[in-house]
């Protein structure tokens, strides 16, 4: 099996990772429940855990790392928890549905919303996302790159609109976390909102969100918490005010693997490694006959990714005959992000997209340009 | 049960600051581990740090040096 959909989910992980899942599950308590070695071994690899989010981000203080589920339930987190009815906020094109689907429902309360649109090939013009910003506007709420495209934003550009206008930056570093560097302070953002079990490496179920100091997220949900247990309420302090509840530990000590693994390899290698890899993919598929390539090439200083399609075919039939002739795994259809195939009209098409790991080979890449290229001549 | 001796407990506000102090005993060899918070203490954390009374001088120094936060330093019978 040629696995092609890290974009998804990173199924080839370090043997690290899956190891360190196996430990946690044989030998951890519940952290900060106890103070015996079992107990005291999970709240370890949790707080290890924060210590790597916060430098990997740069996060000013660890305590500001929350762990979720999941991007998602990080986004919903961030986007309910500090937007109220009558904010006006800012988003792009390009967004999954874990942005669009909680600023919809911000909406309904009384929220309004810009969506800045995307132009030919995926792009949004900065300069009229600086314009959006209203006497209203609380903040801005957009992806690092394109799940559809592997366009990257510029976050630098948006947080010093963000930092001019006095708004908020909250960002969804989903398919860049552990590959493209982001750092917090440099790019004045507010809240990363991450996943584990993409390019972090880490297993599904691990996720979180980094917070600017200062900042107050509303409590979400209420119960145990290891502290103030005679307290009627969910402790107003950082990070448990967020995390009521076992944490997902054993998931943490693979995702504290997959960070590991990431900090002893390097990002840069890592970036290098699987962009190499999509230009290899890009370079043998874009000029074959009745093959479209999506998204904004100019550059392959992006995430690794691209989307295709092969003339009118239906995205899933070419993904179901990727994976049942040639045992290529690709994600088709719709990738969560309505918008971006609005732009791009492939709403009832699709896309067949491709999306690399740095875990991925040549050769692998090749046998994957060559069957998209005999499909495209059938 | 056991005769009980005097001990240095810190207190802490989450587990977080727990888990910081107790990193940061280790890095420099200050003594102590985590223990479930006693009785007498009424501070947040269901763990605290239990060290030697003749850790009382050197408290301070550990706490600001590491940049370390507790709720509260006791003397309990532990």
């Amino acid at each position: 099996m040629i696995y092609l959909d890290s974009a998804a989910t990173s199924l080839l992980r370090p043997d690290c990772v899956a190891q360190a899942v196996y430990d946690a599950i044989q030998t951890m308590g519940n952290g900060s429940r106890g103070a015996y070695g079992a107990s005291l071994g999970a709240a370890r690899i949790i707080y290890e855990t924060r210590l790597l989010i916060a430098a990997l981000f740069h996060c000013s203080q660890a305590e500001q790392v929350v762990f979720t589920a999941n991007s998602t339930e990080a986004l919903n987190l961030a986007i309910k928890g500090i937007f109220t009815a009558g904010d006006h906020n800012i988003t792009t094109a390009l967004e999954h549905n874990s942005v669009l689907r909680p600023l919809y429902e911000m909406e309904t309360q009384g929220a309004r919303l810009t969506i800045l649109p995307a132009d030919a090939v995926g792009r949004i013009d900065y300069e009229a996302m600086e314009a959006a910003v209203c006497k209203d506007t609380r903040g801005i709420v957009c992806t690092h790159a394109s799940n559809v495209t592997g366009n990257l934003l510029n976050i630098d550009r948006i947080g010093e609109i963000c930092k001019k206008k006095g708004i908020l930056f909250i960002l969804d570093a989903s398919q860049t976390a552990g590959v493209v560097p982001i750092d917090m302070g440099k790019s004045a953002i507010d809240v990363v909102c991450f996943t584990g079990h993409k390019s972090l490496l880490g297993p599904q179920g691990t996720g979180g969100l980094c917070v600017r100091s200062g900042l107050t997220i509303r409590t979400w949900k209420s119960g145990g918490s290891g502290i103030q247990t005679f307290s009627k309420i969910q402790p107003r302090v950082m990070p448990t005010q967020l995390e009521a509840g076992t944490l997902n530990a054993h998931g943490l000590a693979g995702l504290r693997a997959g960070l590991l693994y990431i900090k002893e390899k390097g990002q840069e290698t890592i970036c290098l490694q699987q962009n190499h890899l999509m230009q290899r993919f890009y370079k043998g598929v874009f000029d074959a006959p009745k093959v479209k390539v999506y998204g904004d090439f100019s550059s392959f200083n992006r995430a690794a990714i691209v989307s295709l399609n092969i003339g009118a075919e239906d995205s899933g039939r070419v993904s179901d005959v990727l994976s049942q002739d040639y045992a290529i795994c690709t994600r088709p259809g719709g990738h969560c992000a309505p918008l971006m195939h609005k732009a791009f009209g492939t709403v009832q098409q699709g896309m067949v997209r491709f999306s690399f790991s740095h875990l991925n080979t040549n050769n692998e890449v090749d046998q994957a340009v060559q069957a998209v290229r005999e499909l495209a001549e059938e | 049960m056991r005769v009980k001796e005097k001990k240095l407990v810190l207190a802490f506000a989450t587990t977080f600051a727990a888990m910081k102090l107790e990193k940061a005993a280790k890095t420099v060899g200050f003594p102590g581990r985590l223990i479930p918070v006693p009785r007498e203490i009424t501070a947040g954390c269901g763990l605290a740090f239990c060290t030697e009374l003749e850790q009382r001088s050197d408290v301070a120094g550990f706490l600001q040096e590491n940049q370390l936060v507790v709720n509260g330093i006791y003397e309990v019978y532990i």
